[in-house]
């Protein structure tokens, strides 16, 4: 090492502090990335244990089978906003996951490489990005409006709209996986299109479209604002969803909102029904990805 | 296509009768050209096959090979903008015009492809899948059906006890020969064979050239392979591809030891490919 | 037994070809209408809030977005706080994620050993599988007291005296406004950010990786140097994409940030955004022009999370066409 002399032990002593400086920056920097981990799951814990115990205390077989007790009346239930939310969410899987599944369809076996089936790709992948608030004012718009009043209709199709580009993008990822061998194949033996598409891509894909339609109904079953305006809410029971539909998400809003400390507590069983709904999907699709893999 | 059917198994009288003569599966390639795109890949091919024997096609890859026989059933059809002009004649009729029956035209030429695609489904209804597509049968006929085909191509023996197992999960070879039991359950004319054995071990590969030899009994068959040995094995007549033109073809004893063109014998004495 | 020439009768009927072919066409077309309806939507989005909004455009214009005025009863509408708490919640949210999501990645990718980078990866997804109001419901009954008792008196101790900053933190300590706002929307930001970053991430070519710890550089120097610029461009997608998802979240900044229509310098005063106020008022609008001046609202978040979808998948689609490059 050529130093000018005089110069050399001091050099080798800035050499000397800045590597062990380094060396501190380098563990600091790496606590500080196991610091934000446990931030991130500190959180996901607290916020799980705080809905499952306070959730918990209010939950009761009443609270599955009776309707809601008015202000500070003891017991009554949310049967009839979960009622409401199972049909609503079966509105909108009924709604969005063909609509999706023929978008994925389209980008994965028709459209792909074509300018209309980049638009389309594009498009859904904006669409992915829409707030669920501004679904539910587009269906009010377009459909509370005209017909003069909320409906759970209007809430399965808000919710419809916020399935379909989940699904049509998980469809068209998962079916882009299959390959082209296997359709070749089937073609080859006479098979038209569609059938090759439905009996073979389909099945061949089946449990990433699987996958697909329950991260969408995941998505949505928890969803609040969508609803708001939609749906509404309900004190009865559905009896279709032709008119305001009592629903758990709309229901929670209301309830913790409201200053009585019975409809608070009824908000904190919702929570914990709805949390727990939403997590065994989620964690079902994870166990269908895994067993997959 | 009843009565085609119904002749080939010597079927009552209730079809009419079709000169058998005429469906032997002999295919004539005339003035082939093959574009992707504004690409040309196949220039001018003109190609005679005779029916019920077995024609090798080899060249260096990438030559086309692949290309020319995927127009045999159409199946480039499948992907935009690939396109192409000239004629084939399959026992006299124009393959490539636009009336033509895609789906009967499949039915008469079974493809089979490099790596073994079984479908995601059992051994049973993988053999099953082309019938169930053609014909409406009574179970007990598709059962003796895919039984059939599964003894023609030599896979009977070895997945009898598995026929509800999923096609996947058979090895490598087995895949390959489901994948012709399943081609040969819908009775084709021709078998297109792209390549069959690159992806399966040399004791399946036997089988299947032990099998090719069986096959051309009762159909043609057309056989891609980069393995000149294999096309010395197995075939009868053997075509030489290069940059997308036939460079020569013939008598595959007469083209393998007296080859008349500078470039094939080149390719069969291993100075190139 | 060769090829099963076995002796049968028949081959069975024949199925329909034309059947065959119309339902080709059938599905074919069924794919396209599905395909078509995604882009008839989205334009039906805008049509539908501008039209649904025409009253109020007619009457405030552009003054609108600039205007501070929400009052009911004069029939006078302003977006501008709406915006101002969607803006700030939103910014308060990215310069919490960005750099936690950023060191999650980098524990997800190089510390972690795979045994437990996959329960972590999974555990941090979770967290946006808990639903909005799940959040809300947190967010106002135990983070608020939470930070209105030991937090945000804290914060005042510390920053009270400092000029300029002490504005920041002005105002009685109520745990409600816009700092458990940008918080929680924080949180929910973290795990598509932390994904989204871990995937970026992870196509850094481990030569490029191995040759910078060749020459001696720790590992922080090697994540610092050469992984964070090879990814920039991914890792800015990614923030481009939390940045849209936040400003549109509704129900969990509904329940905490007081909902009311002022601009505060403050992030201890309760502010609002343009989704909790749609949540909050929407359902009480009574009069045509104040339901209009709430659907422009929508309109004005619909055109700013299109602009920001479109700006971050373009940028993003950039990346895949140059194969992860980074400069």
């Amino acid at each position: 090492m050529a130093l000018p002399a005089g110069t050399k032990d001091r050099g080798w002593a800035v050499k000397c502090t800045s590597r062990t400086r380094r060396k501190l920056i380098d563990r600091t920097m790496k606590a500080a990335a196991g610091v934000a981990v446990l931030i991130g799951i500190g959180v996901l814990a607290w916020v799980l244990s705080v809905v499952f115990v306070r959730g918990a205390s209010a939950l009761s077989w009443s609270f599955f089978t009776k309707l809601p007790a008015p202000p500070g009346a003891p017991g009554g239930g949310l049967g009839n906003a979960m009622l409401g939310t199972l049909l609503i969410s079966a509105g909108a899987t009924l709604l969005g996951v063909p609509a999706g599944i023929m978008a994925g369809v389209y980008l994965a076996e028709y459209g792909a490489g074509t300018r209309f089936g980049g638009f389309v790709n594009f498009m859904v992948n904006v669409m992915m990005g829409i707030p669920s608030i501004i679904a539910g004012l587009f269906i009010y718009a377009l459909l509370v409006v005209s017909v003069g009043h909320f409906s759970g209709y209007a809430g399965a199709m808000a919710l419809a709209f916020l399935m379909m580009p989940v699904v049509a993008r998980t469809t068209a990822d998962m079916m882009a996986l299959v390959p082209d061998q296997l359709r070749e194949s089937a073609l080859a033996l006479g098979a038209p299109r569609w059938r090759v598409i439905v009996q073979i891509v389909f099945r061949a894909a089946r449990a990433g479209l699987l996958t697909g339609v329950l991260l969408a109904v995941a998505r949505v079953s928890g969803e609040t604002a969508p609803l708001l305006f939609t749906a509404l809410n309900s004190p009865y029971w559905p009896r279709s969803l032709a008119g305001p539909t009592a629903n758990l998400t709309v229901t929670i809003f209301n309830d913790a909102m409201s200053p009585y400390a019975n409809w608070q507590r009824a908000a904190w069983g919702a929570s914990l029904v709805i949390t727990l709904g939403v997590l065994t999907i989620s964690l079902l699709t994870r166990f269908i990805l895994r067993r997959r893999a | 296509m009843s009565t085609i059917r119904a002749s080939v198994h010597g079927a009552p009288a209730s079809a009419g009768p079709m000169p058998k003569a005429a469906h032997t599966g002999a295919i004539s390639v005339r003035h082939l050209n093959f574009y992707y795109g504004s690409h040309q890949v196949l220039f001018d091919n003109t190609l005679e096959i005779p029916g019920r024997s077995v024609t090798a096609i080899i060249g260096p890859s990438g030559c086309g090979k692949s290309t020319h026989i995927r127009v045999y059933n159409r199946i480039y059809e499948m992907y935009r903008g690939q396109r192409c002009t000239g004629e084939i004649f399959l026992d006299g009729e124009n393959i490539l015009g636009s009336s033509v029956d895609l789906i009967e035209l499949r039915r008469r030429i079974g493809m089979i492809f490099q790596a073994p695609a079984p479908f995601p489904m059992s051994v049973f209804d993988n053999v099953a899948y082309g019938l169930r597509l053609h014909y409406q049968l009574p179970r007990s006929e598709l059962v003796d059906r895919v039984e059939d085909a599964l003894k023609g191509a030599a896979l009977w023996d070895e997945v009898e006890a598995k026929l509800h197992h999923p096609g996947t999960a058979l090895s490598g070879g087995q895949q390959q020969r489901l994948c012709i039991a399943r081609a040969l359950a819908v009775e084709p004319e021709v078998l297109l064979m792209d390549e069959p054995t690159s992806a399966v071990d040399p004791v399946g590969t036997a089988k299947i050239e032990e099998l090719v030899q069986r096959l051309k009994e009762r159909l043609t068959v057309v056989i891609v392979t980069h393995n000149m040995q294999q096309a010395a094995r197995i075939s009868d007549r053997t075509a030489f591809f290069f940059e997308g033109r036939i460079v020569e073809t013939g008598e595959t004893t007469a083209l393998f030891t007296n080859p008349s063109k500078k470039q094939t014998e080149a390719y069969i004495t291993g100075r190139f490919g | 037994m060769p090829f099963g020439r076995s002796k049968r009768a028949s081959m069975g009927l024949p199925l329909s070809k034309t059947g065959v072919r119309r339902g080709d066409a059938l599905f074919h077309g069924a794919a396209v209408a599905a395909a078509a309806l995604v882009p008839v939507l989205m334009a039906g989005l805008f049509v539908e809030l501008a039209y649904g909004s025409r009253l109020s455009l007619e009457k405030f214009g552009f003054g609108f977005l600039v205007s501070a005025a929400w009052n009911p009863v004069t029939g006078n509408y302003g977006a501008a706080s709406s915006i101002y708490g969607s803006l700030v919640s939103t910014a308060m949210a990215l310069i919490i994620a960005i750099p936690l999501s950023l060191f999650i990645a980098l524990f997800l990718v190089e510390l972690a050993p795979p045994r437990l980078a996959r329960p972590v990866s999974g555990a941090i997804e979770l967290l946006a599988a808990i639903p909005s109001i799940i959040y809300g419901m947190w967010g106002l009954f135990v983070l608020a007291p939470f930070l209105a008792d030991h937090v945000e008196p804290a914060l005042q101790a510390a920053f009270g005296h400092i000029p300029v900053i002490r504005a920041l933190f002005a105002g009685p300590p109520m745990g409600i406004g816009m700092l458990p706002a940008g918080l929680i929307l924080a949180l929910m930001v973290l795990p598509f950010t932390t994904a989204l970053m871990r995937d970026v991430l992870q196509l850094v070519p481990p030569v490029l990786k191995e040759a910078a710890a060749g020459m001696g550089s720790t590992t922080w120097e090697v994540f610092r140097k050469v992984m964070i610029p090879y990814g920039r461009r991914g890792l800015i997608g990614a923030g481009f994409l939390g940045l849209s998802r936040a400003i549109g979240e509704t129900m969990a900044v509904t329940f905490v940030i007081g909902n009311s229509h002022s601009i505060s310098a403050s992030l201890l005063a309760s502010g609002n955004t343009i989704a909790s106020t749609l949540a909050n008022e929407f359902t009480e609008a009574s009069d045509p022009l104040y339901l209009s001046a709430l659907i422009e609202l929508g309109l004005v978040l619909l055109v700013m999370t299109f602009l920001f979808q479109v700006a971050g998948h373009l940028w993003l689609s950039r990346l895949g066409r140059k194969t992860g490059g980074g400069q």
